[in-house]
């Protein structure tokens, strides 16, 4: 019981991070129409946001400290970051620690603007191709992306701490009644998943009350129809672009501390991505949350040791494994509606 | 015994009944005309024919075999061609390529790994294909590519794929649907021209009376998903039940 | 001739002689001169030619015909090579037994996947086959480590048993690839004034396989078989009301395509026999990919150009580096110099993959035909102020639909 309760938390980041990416897919699949291969790269600049920021923040000047030396007898040299010494050793210490939470604010603009610019400057271009141009296309982006990000950030993960205060981990056990150690969650995940459920709850809840929201859902069930209705609907498409991009790229803010960030994150997730959507239905949204933290939960059960020493390797092939059974007995995915991406 | 038999046949889809207990019969060597108002079933009961539907209830037989539960191309190997609403042909090849697929499926059915063979080499098939583009005037237009034809000569090509498969059946999907006259009077003159030239049996689902009494031998009237009356074209247009249930509205 | 029509014989006879002239054709410049570094002529270099140029011509023989896309074709390819490596420990260094292994294994393997994936089609097939790639890939990075060796890769060792060979080489090293003696890395170099030419035993050996290959991929295109395929792209509802099971056809494609694959792969592991899992990642199928559509999707001639493109800027691309750069701009005024040396230095060295990924863009946006396309219409235009030159013949010929392009 014990251990089922510990797969189930472990699944929940990674399943978050899913959930996160697909709900994006989704959304510009929905609406756009198109399929698109950059997202994980979306993700990834998230989460070297994150990094530029607590290298930003961290930023200092050197002074000489004549009263102590270092190894080889010279005069000590002391970094103080720039912030330190504006605001105060204290505040500035604990404004670099909070780096990553305040990347959120940080790239929501940024994310939003290469969303934009994205949209704008090419995948606009490629509504009506087929979408096999559009995987083309947005592939090569994604290379692009990614190695830009190689050149200036190296190809080393950088590691990229939460603040002090979600370091360690909360005991489970304790609270639920089992031994303590047994059931131990870091807090920050705790925090990732809680930070996820806001994220997605914000997203249904736009679609859901906003009269934007009602027409970009009434554009995923019948696109001619909504288009025929006079509804400029070219702004929103960007719009909704931006949006899938900034929920991409907090995903990515968040998971920093997760997982250190490298510049070739983008792809893995989004090739797993693509496998929750397809698993979720393609095109529905509630879909794609669920497949994320299922298939996340799931991956978690099978990198359990007892069920590696009956099915070695399962835990690295169970998501494509489900999905290839699950594309095969329902292809229109858990939750797929008739009519989308029928063929 | 006609060649296409169609028993009791029923489909529903969720709440609405497409069609109930159809009974109908297509003769050899006629020209049958399914009319009916728009919604009356027409083209749920073609696709049951076709493979594209499994009714619910029934039996389709054609030429003494069930179709149900066959797929499209097993029902062609069979002897049924069909003629779509709008042209289905392929577009990036040219008209002659277009001509040796349906060619070579005749000859050689569903699939074959004939990878090492040239097209050109099949004299035989080549010279059926060229016949039949001449019965059709599209002789001269063999090389263009399919895409870049007219509307008229996209569906002409497209009655010569079907008919140069030789079919025991050809079904006709609404083939004068959104056509302006004049196109609608050279697929009239084409479809006369054909059944002229050889013996053949055409299953053809219309809209338009103008068509349907120039080429039809039977009519079924089709009124929401159940067959009104089957006669021919003269006792058809005199019949009360039709003219209440169909030409009243439609005049 | 061969079953081919004049033109397509004219074709394959030029190719023949452009494969053979190679390692002379890559080496116009002395050695010795500043563009020396731009030539082309070495064997390990000229063997990817090949071997990518046959990777591409079966790729394209999918993609270009059907229109699947696959994302996955880079698992045959590992397959492949995987298959070549443990002949060569097992039997002998002879490479004929490893190219046949590979060709089965990969046929195989590529019968399985196909199977599932082409039960759907679109993008769910471009994700199925992306999928089963990373499954392979992550399956030979860890539980198949007892047969490919996880990340080390496999080698091969001198206490391999290869019952059928040597298992130690005179010299005491692991005895060389070869075709029955025939060592693949010899080479006779041939000077000819200023010149050195290289003609390697590996390179003739690829490219007689690589002719043969896109033979092979040129009945398929002019076979009737090759006009199915192109009949599942443009209408497959068509094809099916026509009386054609579409599903083996794009069976039969994809398995070729992989068996070709798997022949690549081989012929890698030949030339250097080792074979790791990178050679499976998605990046290696991007790649293909890539070269297909950067060459001219469905065309004879534009996957082996895809590739050689490819393959020559990425040998020449990451061979520059800073001081190369500071050398070929150093006329120009310092300020200027660094920052035109700021923006190229990312494009070469390990910056080629950033250049690849822009050109796989420009490419599909500009050029969704490819380098083929970009030739014809150069061609078309010269052509047409040819015809403006002599007024009177002023073309009023029908449009002809574009045939499989040469």
């Amino acid at each position: 019981m014990d251990a089922i309760l510990l797969q189930i938390l472990n699944g929940l980041d990674k399943g978050s991070a899913y959930a996160l990416i697909a709900l994006g897919l989704t959304l510009i699949f929905g609406t756009l129409g198109v399929v698109n291969f950059a997202h994980g790269a979306l993700f990834m600049i998230g989460a070297f946001c994150a990094v530029t920021l607590q290298r930003l923040l961290s930023l200092s000047f050197e002074t000489v400290d004549p009263t102590k030396t270092d190894f080889l007898g010279n005069p000590a040299k002391i970094k103080t970051p720039y912030i330190e010494s504006w605001l105060g050793p204290e505040t500035g210490a604990a404004i670099i620690d909070w780096s990553v939470p305040l990347a959120i604010l940080f790239s929501i603009p940024i994310m939003l603007f290469v969303g934009y610019v994205m949209e704008r400057g090419l995948i606009k271009h490629f509504y009506k191709r087929p979408h096999a141009d559009q995987i083309l296309v947005t592939f090569g982006l994604a290379i692009v992306l990614q190695e830009l990000v190689k050149h200036y950030y190296g190809a080393n993960p950088i590691p990229t701490g939460a603040p002090d205060a979600f370091k360690g981990s909360f005991d489970f056990g304790v609270v639920l009644g089992f031994d303590p150690n047994l059931i131990i969650y870091p807090y920050w995940r705790m925090v990732y998943f809680a930070f996820a459920a806001v994220i997605i709850g914000a997203v249904f809840a736009f679609l859901q009350f906003t009269t934007f929201g009602m027409v970009v859902r009434a554009g995923m069930a019948d696109r001619e129809t909504v288009g025929l209705l006079g509804i400029n609907i070219d702004k929103r498409f960007t719009i909704m672009f931006g949006i899938a991009a900034a929920v991409a790229g907090l995903a990515g803010v968040m998971y920093a501390p997760i997982n250190s960030p490298n510049y070739h994150m983008g792809m893995d997730f989004l090739v797993l991505s693509f496998v929750v959507v397809v698993v979720g239905g393609m095109g529905s949204l509630p879909g794609a949350v669920l497949a994320g933290f299922m298939l996340g939960i799931l991956e978690s059960f099978a990198s359990m040791n007892w069920i590696k020493d009956i099915l070695p390797g399962i835990d690295q092939i169970i998501i494509y494994l489900v999905a290839i059974i699950i594309l095969l007995a329902r292809p229109r995915g858990l939750m797929g509606r008739k009519g989308v991406m029928e063929d | 015994m006609g060649i296409l038999e169609v028993k009791d046949v029923g489909k529903r889809f969720g709440g609405l009944q497409a069609l109930g207990d159809v009974n109908l019969s297509v003769q050899e060597n006629t020209v049958h005309a399914i009319i009916g108002p728009n919604g009356a079933g027409k083209s749920t009961l073609l696709n049951c024919f076709v493979g594209k539907l499994i009714p619910d209830t029934g039996s389709v037989m054609f030429d003494g075999q069930s179709v149900l539960g066959r797929t499209p191309y097993e029902i062609n190997q069979m002897g049924i061609s069909r003629v779509f609403q709008t042209p289905e042909i392929f577009g990036d090849l040219d008209v002659m390529e277009n001509m040796m697929i349906p060619c070579f499926a005749k000859r050689d059915g569903s699939f074959r790994l004939h990878a090492f063979e040239r097209v050109n080499d099949e004299k035989e098939l080549v010279e059926q294909a060229e016949q039949m583009l001449i019965d059709v005037n599209m002789i001269d237009k063999r090389h263009m590519n399919a895409s870049s034809m007219s509307r008229g000569d996209k569906r002409r090509l497209e009655m010569a794929m079907c008919l140069v498969q030789e079919p025991k059946l050809l079904l006709l999907d609404e083939p004068t649907a959104g056509m302006a006259r004049a196109d609608t009077n050279n697929t009239i003159d084409l479809l006369k021209e054909i059944k002229e030239k050889r013996d053949i049996t055409m299953a053809i689902i219309e809209h338009d009376m103008h068509v349907v009494f120039s080429l039809a031998e039977r009519i079924t009237v089709l009124a929401q998903g159940t067959p009104l009356v089957e006669d021919t074209p003269e006792n058809i247009k005199g019949h009360p039940k039709v003219r209440e249930a169909y030409l009243g509205e439609a005049h | 001739m061969l079953g081919l029509n004049n033109k397509d014989f004219r074709f394959l006879l030029i190719v023949i002689a452009l494969t053979m002239a190679t390692p002379i054709l890559l080496q116009p410049f002395p050695e010795g001169s500043v563009m020396a570094q731009f030539n082309a002529g070495y064997p390990d270099l000229m063997q990817r030619f090949a071997i990518f140029g046959i990777f591409a011509i079966g790729f394209n023989i999918l993609f270009g015909l059907t229109g699947y896309l696959s994302f996955g074709h880079a698992a045959f390819l590992g397959a492949g090579s995987y298959s070549a490596v443990w002949m060569f420990k097992l039997l002998s260094m002879n490479v004929i037994p490893g190219i046949i292994l590979a060709i089965i294994v990969s046929g195989l393997f590529a019968l399985l996947i196909g199977y599932i994936s082409l039960r759907r089609s679109g993008i769910y097939f471009s994700i199925l086959t992306l999928a089963f790639a990373q499954m392979s890939f992550n399956l030979a990075y860890s539980v198949l480590t007892p047969i490919t060796n996880g990340e080390t890769g496999l080698q091969v060792t001198l206490n391999d048993p290869r019952i059928l060979g040597q298992q130690v080489a005179a010299n005491g090293n692991v005895p060389p690839t070869n075709l029955f003696g025939l060592e693949m890395g010899s080479s006779f170099k041939l000077p000819v004034g200023a010149w050195e030419f290289t003609f390697n035993a590996g390179y003739y050996f690829c490219a007689v396989i690589a002719i043969l290959a896109f033979y092979l991929s040129l009945r398929i295109f002019r076979s009737p078989f090759g006009l199915m395929l192109r009949a599942i792209k443009t209408n497959q509802t068509r094809l099916n009301y026509t009386g054609l099971n579409s599903r083996p056809y794009t069976l039969a494609a994809f398995v070729i395509s992989g068996m070709y694959a798997g022949l690549a792969g081989a012929l890698l592991a030949s030339m250097d026999p080792l074979a790791g899992a990178e050679r499976m990642q998605w990046t290696a199928s991007g790649e293909v990919v890539l070269m297909t559509i950067l060459g001219g999707v469905g065309t004879m001639m534009g996957p082996v150009l895809g590739a050689g493109f490819i393959k020559y800027f990425e040998n020449i691309f990451s061979k520059i580096n800073e001081n190369v750069l500071h050398q070929w701009f150093s006329w120009l005024p310092d300020g200027l110099e660094n920052i035109v040396i700021w923006v190229a230095e990312h494009f070469v060295g390990s910056g080629w993959h950033l250049t690849s990924g822009l050109l796989f863009m420009l490419v599909v946006i500009f050029l969704p035909g490819g380098l083929v396309e970009g030739g014809q219409r150069i061609a078309a235009m010269f052509k047409r102020k040819k015809a403006d030159d002599d007024s009177d013949d002023a073309g009023h010929h029908p449009k002809q639909s574009p045939h499989v392009a040469e």
